[in-house]
């Protein structure tokens, strides 16, 4: 198999707080490979963009990474030294926030905003950071390229910032971007062309691309392959079209059905139960056994490692020991 | 942009006619100027016709249009303390204040953005700590304490600084400086030290709260992202979107640097308008604080419009609205 662009394996994240410290992301693990797109979904305060973070090393105190590692092409990040990891961010790995609006400094023209990053990360002259800026510009759609390139970012539209932004994350072909509800703030019509733009990118430069989302449409239509989390775990990991349409995971079976689809059959959608756990009252065993219909007592002392099942693996103990037809 | 700054320039007109009534009026509170004039024995003849010369008997409106076309041309009528033109009193003495305030200004703005951007980042060490305790001292103890316990330390005590006056001047046209010689600067650092410690821990706690403000903004968080350099994070980045309020506090507060000037010129024996203007108040000498308040309320005002102006060249933001206003 070739080497994947990230692996993260057993990451935990904790948070040191005033009365004790809060696990936020455990024992996460998953691979992104070259050219794949990776959804990860969940609820909000599920650790999805905690995930992101610590990928590109950007966790603020009082977080840290608490466990596991993270390796980028073989080279462990996970514990580098802050210069060598902020030499990465930018060059290796390229990130895109969730509000385009807030994202650029509003005091530089968008032009001088990419040809520091490009100088940072490259040798180039002043000159030709400015034709490559230009060129990305116009690579993510912005039009007139080498007239916007000297308009502030407050002369931009949300969805002409979002893109600003994408051409400042690619701007050193890194090898990974990491998406962090990149649409989330956009307008609906305008999200589809954000969405596939990422699309089209990682496909053209073969960049491997973490997209977190809690939007499963954007999902579908994007990822190759998709993470559902759950209070800070993996609950189920798989190929898109699997986990949509055969979703194994009792979270990720009520996930699926909260979707409304557009064939007009009025039936309710699907309900889960109360709501995810604060970090602070974890429930043992699997964090997903006081929503869940299916728990038995298992769920509630053991804690589930994830198992594989064809191509998705799933981390339940519905699909261990127990026949299957309790599980369906 | 050239519509805004004209609207601006004309409120200030405004401003300047309003504070020019007060002035004025300060006249005809003060009592009779002819009776401060004369002598005991002077006729009721005599009297009405110093008034007539001095045009004191037109009506009021007559005597302030006169009075402000007086000042727009910078004459503020004769001292009664000095028997000289206000204009060139004041002119005299201006050079020394403007000095001191220009000092203590740069004084306040480069020690307090250096402490401010230091307490900001390294918020944790002693030396931030430290720094917050010296701006509560300077914010909470008064002026002419300060410049009483410099000179007891310094003048007195340890004999490195002169306690008054401005040291050797060196005159370039009608200017007057102390810069240029050794015990005219001298003669500069506690005035200047006592005059701007207050605006410095201003600046210096505004700096500390914006950068610390601005570090957690999102495309602060976007430019590590970007991978770059703490430096350029730090300076680049968070420094500039952090001198906007800092350059109209600073400007706006240039203004009451040189209003307070009057306590720290008495402290120290400066001999600048505020030294002049406390000495026209124990002499009642109408004439020359009529004129002060013009000149401070003339140099706040254009101040305050140089702010406005910085500000859009600062902020490419407020350019565009401005420019889309009009």
């Amino acid at each position: 198999m070739i080497e994947p662009v990230l692996s993260v394996r057993n990451l935990q994240v904790e948070f040191a707080g005033r009365r004790g410290t809060l696990r936020a992301i455990d024992g996460v693990s998953f691979d992104i490979a070259k050219g794949e797109v990776l959804g990860v979904v969940g609820e909000s305060g599920a650790g999805k963009s905690v995930t992101g973070l610590s990928v590109i090393g950007l966790i603020d105190p009082p977080g840290r990474i608490a466990g596991g590692e993270i390796h980028l092409a073989g080279l462990r990040i996970d514990n580098l030294p802050p210069d060598e990891m902020r030499r990465i961010r930018g060059k290796r790995i390229g990130m895109i926030f969730q509000d385009p609006l807030t994202s650029l400094n509003p005091l530089y023209k968008i032009g001088d905003q990419l040809i520091e990053t490009i100088r940072t990360h490259l040798n180039l002259s002043e000159a030709a950071a400015r034709r490559r800026a230009i060129d990305l510009l116009a690579e993510v759609g912005i039009p007139a390229p080498e007239k916007r390139i000297d308009g502030y970012p407050h002369e931009f539209s949300g969805g002409m910032r979002q893109r600003v932004v994408i051409a400042l994350a690619i701007c050193a072909e890194p090898e990974l971007i990491i998406a962090d509800e990149p649409t989330t703030a956009l307008d609906v019509s305008v999200q589809a062309q954000i969405i596939s733009l990422i699309k089209r990118l990682g496909r053209d430069h073969g960049t491997a691309v973490m997209l977190v989302t809690h939007d499963m449409g954007v999902i579908a239509e994007t990822s190759d392959r998709v993470a559902v989390m759950y209070a800070g775990r993996v609950a189920e990991i798989g190929p898109v079209q699997d986990v949509v349409r055969n979703p194994l995971h009792p979270y990720a079976k009520g996930l699926m059905g909260a979707i409304p689809t557009l064939a007009g059959d009025d039936k309710r959608l699907v309900q889960i139960p109360g709501s995810m756990p604060r970090l602070s009252a974890i429930p043992s065993g699997c964090s997903f056994n006081p929503r869940c219909a299916f728990a038995f007592d298992r769920c509630r002392v053991e804690r589930p490692e994830p198992l594989p099942r064809g191509a998705q693996s799933v981390a339940c103990h519905l699909y261990d020991s127990v026949p299957a037809e309790s599980a369906a | 942009m050239l519509a805004f700054t004209l609207r601006r320039a004309i409120q200030a007109i405004g401003v300047m006619i309003a504070v020019g009534i007060i002035s004025f009026s300060m006249f005809r509170f003060a009592g009779d100027p002819v009776n401060q004039m004369v002598g005991m024995d002077t006729s009721g003849a005599e009297r009405a016709a110093i008034r007539k010369s001095l045009g004191l008997d037109d009506p009021v409106i007559v005597q302030f249009g006169r009075y402000i076309g007086n000042a727009a041309r910078f004459q503020f009528g004769t001292s009664y303390q000095f028997r000289l033109p206000v204009t060139n009193l004041l002119m005299e003495r201006m050079p020394a204040t403007l000095e001191l305030a220009i000092c203590a200004t740069i004084f306040a703005m480069v020690i307090g953005i250096l402490m401010g951007v230091y307490s900001a980042l390294r918020r944790d060490t002693w030396l931030a700590h430290l720094f917050q305790v010296i701006s509560l001292i300077g914010i909470s103890l008064p002026t002419f304490l300060i410049g009483v316990l410099m000179i007891y330390l310094f003048s007195v005590t340890l004999g490195w600084l002169p306690s008054f006056g401005r040291g050797d001047v060196v005159h370039i046209g009608w200017w007057t400086t102390g810069l240029l010689t050794l015990s005219g600067l001298k003669a500069l650092i506690m005035p200047s030290i006592t005059l701007g410690l207050f605006q410095m821990t201003l600046i210096m706690r505004l700096v500390r709260t914006e950068m610390l403000e601005v570090m957690r903004t999102d495309y602060i968080r976007f430019a590590r992202a970007r991978g770059l350099t703490t430096r350029a994070i730090h300076f680049g980045h968070a420094l500039r979107n952090t001198l906007i309020p800092v350059i109209t506090v600073a400007g706006l507060q240039f203004g009451s640097v040189i209003a307070f000037a009057i306590i720290t010129e008495t402290v120290f024996q400066w001999p600048g308008m505020g030294l002049l203007f406390v000495q026209a108040v124990q002499n009642v000498d109408i004439p020359i604080m009529a004129a002060y308040l013009m000149m401070v309320s003339l140099i706040f005002v254009t101040i305050n419009l140089v702010v406005d102006i910085l500000y859009t060249i600062v902020d490419p933001r407020l350019r565009s609205t401005i420019s889309r206003a009009h």
